[in-house]
C-alpha cells in the first residue's frame, strides 16, 4: 500500500500530538510543584520556588504515606511474583483441561472494574468466615491491603513470565535433559535464567501497579490507614495543600516513569 | 552411599533408567524422582498456588458478593444479618420502579461514556499505530511505543489531578488572584471544558488509551506487508485496502484493546470525583460508591451486579471476538 507524502505528514502530525497531549498534563503538574501561588491556576513559565519541595520534605502525612504504599507494594509485589511465576511456568509448560478458563481467571481482578472488586474484597474481608472447624475474621490494615493489592498485581507478573517462556524454545529444555540434567538442574541452569529478567520486570510493574492503586485500596485499608494515593485524594482539593499534592505527584511521576522504562527494557531482553 | 552400592551390580538398570539419580551428592534426587514422568503432578504443583488464591480471595468474594445481596440490613448493626430477602436486588434491579428508573438511567449514561471513550481512544490509537508500524523509520518504532506507554506507569491519582489542574476554570474557587488566574488550557488557548462530562471523558481518554495503542500496533505489526501490496496490486485505493483487508485483521486486537477502555471507564468513581467537582453524580461508580456511604453493604452489593453483568457479558463477547488471544 503507498500512501501519498501529504498522508505520510498527516500521520506523523498525529502522533506527535499524540504523544504532546500524553506528556503535556504531566509536565503541568511538574511546573506547578515549582509554583509560587497556592492554587492550579497556571502560572505561566515565570516565577520558580522550591519552598514546596523543602516543605512536603519535612511534612509528616505525606512521608508515611509514602513509606505505607512502598511496604504494601513491596509485599504484594513478592506474593505476585511468586504466584505469577508459578502460574506462567504451568502456562507455558503444560496443556491441560481449562486452561482458557485459568487465564480468563488470572485478567478478572484487572478487567473487572475496580469499584467491583474493592466491594467484594472489603465484604469477604469484614465477615467472620465459618469453615466448619474453625471460623476467622480476615479483617483491616497492611494484611488486607496486601492480600487485595498482591490479587490484581499477579496478572502482571504472569503475563511477563509467561510471554517470555513461551518465546523460548522448548529445545532447550530438550538439550538440557540430552545433556544429563535433573528436573531442578535444569530449572537451575536453564528455565531461571531465561526468566529471571522478565520477573525483575514483572516485579517492577506489580510494585507500580499496587503503588499507583486507588479503588481497591479505599475499600480494603480500612479507617486511618494511608496510602500516598489515599492522602493525595484525600488533599488534592484542600487549597492549602495543593502545594503540596503538587510536589508529591511530580514526585511519583519522577520515580515510577524511569522504573517503568527500566521494565520495559528488562521484558523485551533476554530472548536467549 | 548405601544405594549406590545396592545399586552397583545391576549396571543395567542404572543406564536404562536415569544414571544420575544415583548420585549420592544431590540433594533434590527424591524431588527430581517424584517428577519424573508424572505431568499431573507438575501441573498441580506449578498452577495449584495460583489457581487457589486466586479462586479462594477473587471469585470466593465475588460468589459470596452475590450471596450478600441476598439478606437484610440489620438495623440496629447496621451489618447484613441472616434474613434473606428479595429486597436488595428488587431495588436495584426493579426498572419498573420509578427511583431504579434513574439508577438505570444512571448505569445506561455511564455505559455511554464508557463507549464514547472506547471509539475516542479508539479513533486516536489508530492513526497513531498505523503511523508507527508501517511509516515512522525502523529505528524509532520501538522508542515511540514505550513513550505512548509510559505515561500509563505515572500514576492514575497524579493524573487525575493533572487534568484537573489542565482544565480548571477561571475564577473558580481556587483560582489565584492576580495574574492567569484559569488552568493551563483556559490560560494558554483561552478556552477550557471546565469541570464536566467533557472533562471527564477527555481524562478517561488520557487514561486508557496506551491500552488501545499497544494491541493495535501488536496486530498491525503482525500484520505482513505484501498483504498490503497485495490490495494495492488487485487495485485498492488506501481507504478499500484498509476497510477491506486491515480493519477485519485487526479486529481481535481491537476487541482487546477495547476491554480495558470500556470496563474500566465503567467503575472509575475517582476521575468524576476530580475533574467534576461533585456536582455531577452521573458516573455508575459515584452512585454505588455514595450507597456505600449510606451504608448500606447489601444493596452497595446488589448494585455492583450491574457492572459485573455489564463486564462479563462485555468479556465473553470480546473473547468471540478473538480477544484473548492478543492481550
Amino acid at each position: 500500500m503507498k500512501l501519498s507524502l501529504p498522508a505520510r505528514a498527516a500521520l506523523c502530525a498525529f502522533t506527535v500530538l499524540a504523544l504532546v497531549f500524553m506528556y503535556l498534563p504531566l509536565l503541568v503538574v511538574a511546573r506547578l510543584s515549582f509554583n509560587p501561588q497556592k492554587s492550579v491556576a497556571w502560572p505561566g513559565w515565570t516565577g520558580y520556588t522550591t519552598d514546596w519541595w523543602s516543605k512536603a520534605w519535612e511534612a509528616d502525612a505525606p512521608r508515611e504515606a509514602l513509606i505505607n504504599s512502598c511496604k504494601v507494594a513491596f509485599a504484594a509485589m513478592i506474593v505476585a511474583l511468586l504466584l505469577g511465576t508459578l502460574a506462567a511456568m504451568a502456562m507455558a509448560r503444560f496443556s491441560f483441561f481449562g486452561k482458557h478458563a485459568v487465564s480468563f481467571l488470572l485478567v478478572l481482578p484487572i478487567a473487572l472494574p475496580g469499584i467491583v472488586t474493592g466491594i467484594a474484597l472489603q465484604n469477604t474481608f469484614s465477615r467472620t468466615i465459618d469453615v466448619g472447624l474453625f471460623s476467622f475474621k480476615v479483617g483491616f490494615g497492611y494484611h488486607s491491603l496486601i492480600i487485595a493489592h498482591a490479587t490484581f498485581c499477579v496478572v502482571v507478573a504472569y503475563n511477563n513470565v509467561v510471554a517470555r517462556l513461551r518465546r523460548s524454545s522448548p529445545n532447550l529444555l530438550e538439550a538440557s535433559a540430552d545433556l544429563g540434567a535433573h528436573g531442578t538442574q535444569t530449572f537451575r541452569f536453564i528455565t531461571f535464567p531465561l526468566m529471571r529478567s522478565a520477573m525483575v520486570a514483572g516485579g517492577i510493574l506489580a510494585f507500580a501497579l499496587s503503588f499507583d492503586e486507588i479503588v481497591v485500596t479505599t475499600f480494603t485499608a480500612g479507617s486511618g490507614f494511608e496510602t500516598l494515593p489515599v492522602w493525595i485524594l484525600a488533599n488534592f482539593s484542600r487549597p492549602n495543600n495543593v502545594p503540596l499534592v503538587n510536589v508529591m505527584a511530580t514526585f511519583v511521576m519522577i520515580v515510577s516513569i524511569p522504573l517503568a522504562w527500566l521494565a520495559q527494557r528488562l521484558s523485551e531482553g533476554g530472548d536467549g | 552411599m548405601g544405594e549406590r552400592l545396592e545399586h552397583a551390580p545391576n549396571l543395567t538398570e542404572i543406564d536404562l533408567t536415569d544414571g544420575r539419580a544415583s548420585e549420592p551428592s544431590h540433594p533434590f534426587r527424591g524431588v527430581n524422582r517424584a517428577f519424573h514422568g508424572r505431568r499431573g503432578l507438575g501441573v498441580a504443583s506449578t498452577l495449584g498456588a495460583p489457581l487457589a488464591w486466586m479462586l479462594l480471595v477473587y471469585i470466593g468474594s465475588l460468589v459470596l458478593l452475590v450471596f450478600s445481596a441476598f439478606y437484610e440490613l440489620d438495623p440496629i448493626t447496621q451489618k447484613p444479618s441472616d434474613t434473606f430477602t428479595w429486597d436488595n436486588i428488587l431495588a436495584a434491579f426493579n426498572i419498573f420502579d420509578p427511583a431504579v428508573r434513574d439508577t438505570v438511567w444512571v448505569l445506561v449514561r455511564t455505559a455511554g461514556v464508557a463507549l464514547i471513550v472506547t471509539v475516542l481512544c479508539f479513533l486516536i490509537a489508530l492513526p497513531v499505530a498505523f503511523f508507527v508500524s508501517k511509516v515512522a523509520w525502523r529505528w524509532i518504532r520501538r522508542g515511540i511505543i514505550v513513550a505512548m506507554l509510559m505515561p500509563l506507569w505515572a500514576g492514575y491519582l497524579v493524573k487525575g489531578y493533572a487534568w484537573r489542574a489542565m482544565v480548571s476554570p477561571s475564577g473558580g474557587k481556587f483560582a489565584a488572584t492576580g495574574k492567569g488566574d484559569g488552568g493551563f488550557l483556559d490560560a494558554t488557548f483561552g478556552w477550557t471544558p471546565g469541570y464536566g462530562r467533557t472533562a471527564i471523558i477527555i481524562t478517561l481518554v488520557y487514561f486508557w488509551l496506551p491500552y488501545m495503542v499497544l494491541p493495535i500496533y501488536a496486530g498491525l505489526d503482525r500484520m505482513s506487508p505484501s498483504l498490503l501490496d497485495a490490495a494495492g496490486d488487485l487495485g485498492a485505493k488506501p481507504m478499500r485496502t484498509f476497510r477491506s483487508v486491515i480493519l477485519p485483521l485487526l479486529m481481535p486486537a481491537i476487541a482487546a484493546g477495547s476491554i480495558f477502555t470500556f470496563s474500566l471507564s465503567l467503575g472509575d468513581y475517582i476521575v468524576p470525583q476530580m475533574v467534576n467537582n461533585g456536582k455531577e453524580k452521573f458516573m455508575f461508580g459515584t452512585l454505588i460508591n455514595s450507597t456505600l456511604g449510606a451504608p448500606n453493604q447489601p444493596l452497595a452489593a446488589a448494585y455492583t451486579l450491574w457492572p459485573l453483568l455489564i463486564v462479563i457479558l462485555y468479556l465473553l463477547a470480546m473473547k468471540r471476538l478473538g480477544a484473548f488471544e492478543n492481550l
